[in-house]
C-alpha cells in the first residue's frame, strides 16, 4: 500500500515507525496536519479579533467625517509617545500580514493534502448529511476574500483603484469609493464571503483548538452565528448606507 | 420488490472499473443490504458471472467489516446502522440504488466494493494500546475511574473500525476513527503513562494515509456507531498540549 508522501519518499521511508518527520519542534509542529489547522486557528483567531475591530472602528462613519478621521489619525498616533508616530500601527499591520500569510499557506498545503487523500473521487452523487455550505466553500470563499483584499488595500490604503482618494481623508476617500454602485455591490457580496466563511471558521476554530467540553458546545454554534451576522450587518452597512445616499458629504 | 442496483464492478487494484445495473426483482423487504448480495451473487453465479466482492462478517453490526456507499451516504441513509443492519424497507423509496466502495488513497480498492483498510491496523500500531504488564490481574476496584470517564471511553471503544468516517469525509481524513482510538485509552487511569506519546505517533502515522480534518462533522453522521467529534477536538487538544510536555517529568501527578 501506498502512503500519501510515496512520490516524494523512498520504499525505505514506508517501513513501520520510520516516518521522517523534522526534528526541530516547529518544523515537526508545522509538518502536521493538526498542528497546521491549530496554526490556522491561531490565526483566524486573530484575524477575527481584527475583522471585529476594524468594523467597530468604521462604524465611526455614522458619527461623521471628524469623528472616522480623528479615528484613522489616533491609529497613526497609538503609542506615542512612548513610540513614533505609526511604529504601533506598523506592528499590527505586520502581525496581520504573518496571520494572513499562515493561514493561507497552511490551507494550500491541507487542501493538497486532501486532493491526495483522495486521489479517486466518488462515482456517483454525494448525500452530504452534516457538510453544509460555509464548510464546503471554505476554499473558495478564502479566495474571494483575499482578492478582495487586494482591491480595498488598492481603494481604501493606496488610493489606486480610487480616483478621488487624498492621502488622510479618510470619511471623503470611503464615501467617494462607495458612492461608485459596482464597487459597492463588490464590497457587499465580499462581506457576504466574508460571513460564510466566519460563520464555519468561528466554529471549526473550537474544534481544532480542542475547546469542547460538553457544557459549553452548545454556544459554539451560536457564538460563529452571531459573530457571522454581527460582522455581515456591520460591515454591509457602510456601502448599503452610502450608495444609497443615506450617508454622504 | 423491484430495485435496480447500480453496483460498482472491478476486477482488481489497478483494472479500470464501471458500473453494473442488476435488477433484482421481487426481493423480500425485511432482507438486510448484505441479503441483497446474497441473492444477487447467487444470480450472477447461476448465470455464470463472477460475483461481486464485498466484505462481511458479524452481521450484527459489530465487527466494521461491512463497507459500502449506498446513493451517496456511508452505510446508507440510516443513521447509527452499518450496511449489514441496513434493511430494504428502509429504501423502498427508491427505484435504483447506487453502491460504490469506500473512496480513499488510505483504502485501496482490492476488487469490486471490497477495499484494504489496513492502514487502521496501522495506525493502532503505532499507539493505540497500553503496555500492561502480564501476570496476575490487578483489582478491578483498586483504580478509581469516575462515571463520566468511563462512560466517554465506553462510547470511543463502541468504534468498530469500519472506515465509514474516512469514507464519508469531504476530506477523506481519518481522524474520527483516530481520535476514537486514541479516547478509549486516554480518557482512563490506565492509558495515562504513553497519553503523551500515543498520541504523536498515532496522529503521524494516520497524515501517512488520510487527509486532515476540517471539521465538516459527516464523519459523525456516518459512523455507525454514531461516535462524537468531540473526540476529535480531545485528539487535536491533546497533540498540541504533546508538543509542549517534558517527557521526563511524565511520571509526575501535579
Amino acid at each position: 500500500m501506498k502512503t500519501l508522501q510515496d512520490s516524494t519518499k523512498t520504499s525505505d521511508d514506508n517501513a513501520k515507525g520510520s516516518t521522517r518527520r523534522p526534528t526541530n519542534p516547529i518544523r515537526r509542529f508545522w509538518s502536521s496536519a493538526v498542528g497546521k489547522k491549530w496554526v490556522m486557528a491561531v490565526s483566524g483567531l486573530a484575524l477575527l479579533g481584527f475583522v471585529f475591530v476594524h468594523m467597530v472602528g468604521n462604524l465611526k462613519i455614522f458619527l461623521g467625517a471628524v469623528h472616522l478621521d480623528e479615528y484613522a489619525e489616533w491609529l497613526r498616533t497609538l503609542g506615542e509617545p512612548a513610540l513614533p508616530r505609526t511604529v504601533v500601527l506598523w506592528g499590527m499591520r505586520l502581525g496581520l500580514i504573518a496571520a494572513f500569510g499562515l493561514h493561507i499557506v497552511a490551507a494550500a498545503q491541507l487542501t493538497r493534502m486532501n486532493h491526495k487523500a483522495r486521489p479517486v473521487r466518488y462515482q456517483s452523487r454525494r448525500d452530504y448529511v452534516a457538510a453544509n455550505f460555509a464548510s464546503r466553500t471554505m476554499r473558495w470563499t478564502g479566495v474571494i476574500i483575499a482578492l478582495f483584499l487586494l482591491f480595498h488595500l488598492a481603494d481604501l490604503t493606496w488610493g489606486t483603484t480610487n480616483p478621488d482618494f487624498v492621502r488622510g481623508d479618510t470619511y471623503d476617500n470611503v464615501i467617494a469609493s462607495f458612492e461608485r454602485v459596482p464597487v459597492a455591490i463588490l464590497y457587499i457580496l465580499a462581506n457576504i464571503a466574508l460571513a460564510i466563511h466566519i460563520f464555519h471558521g468561528s466554529w471549526s476554530m473550537f474544534q481544532s483548538l480542542g475547546w469542547n467540553n460538553p457544557r459549553w458546545n452548545p454556544i459554539r454554534r451560536y457564538f460563529a452565528v452571531t459573530f457571522a451576522a454581527v460582522i455581515a450587518v456591520g460591515n454591509i452597512s457602510i456601502p448599503l448606507l452610502v450608495v444609497t445616499g443615506v450617508v454622504g458629504k | 420488490m423491484d430495485l435496480n442496483l447500480k453496483v460498482w464492478r472491478q476486477a482488481g487494484p489497478d483494472a479500470t472499473g464501471r458500473f453494473e445495473i442488476y435488477p433484482m426483482h421481487d426481493v423480500s423487504e425485511d432482507m438486510s443490504f448484505l441479503e441483497l448480495f446474497d441473492v444477487l451473487n447467487e444470480q450472477l453465479e447461476t448465470r455464470g458471472e463472477e460475483p461481486v466482492a464485498f466484505d462481511h462478517d458479524c452481521r450484527e453490526g459489530i465487527c466494521g467489516s461491512c463497507a459500502m456507499m449506498i446513493d451517496g451516504r456511508a452505510h446508507g441513509p440510516e443513521r447509527g446502522t452499518a450496511t449489514c443492519q441496513l434493511h430494504l424497507r428502509k429504501l423502498t423509496d427508491r427505484e435504483t440504488i447506487t453502491v460504490e466502495p469506500w473512496r480513499a488513497a488510505g483504502f485501496p480498492i482490492i476488487k469490486d466494493l471490497a477495499v484494504d483498510r489496513s492502514a487502521f491496523d496501522r495506525i493502532v500500531e503505532a499507539g493505540g494500546y497500553i503496555t500492561a504488564p502480564t501476570g496476575a490481574a490487578r483489582d478491578a476496584n483498586e483504580i478509581l475511574v469516575p462515571k463520566q470517564a468511563s462512560d466517554a471511553a465506553m462510547d470511543a471503544a463502541a468504534c468498530i473500525g469500519c472506515g465509514a468516517c474516512v469514507a464519508a469525509c469531504p476530506n477523506g481524513a481519518g481522524q474520527l476513527f483516530t481520535a476514537a482510538k486514541y479516547s478509549h485509552l486516554s480518557l482512563l487511569p490506565q492509558g495515562q503513562p504513553e497519553r503523551f506519546t500515543r498520541v504523536v505517533s498515532m496522529v503521524e502515522e494516520m497524515e501517512r494515509w488520510f487527509g486532515s480534518c476540517t471539521n465538516h462533522g459527516e464523519c459523525e453522521a456516518a459512523c455507525p456507531k454514531e461516535i462524537s467529534v468531540n473526540f476529535i477536538a480531545m485528539l487535536n487538544r491533546d497533540y498540541v498540549k504533546a508538543q509542549f510536555k517534558n517527557p521526563a517529568l511524565s511520571g509526575q501527578r501535579h
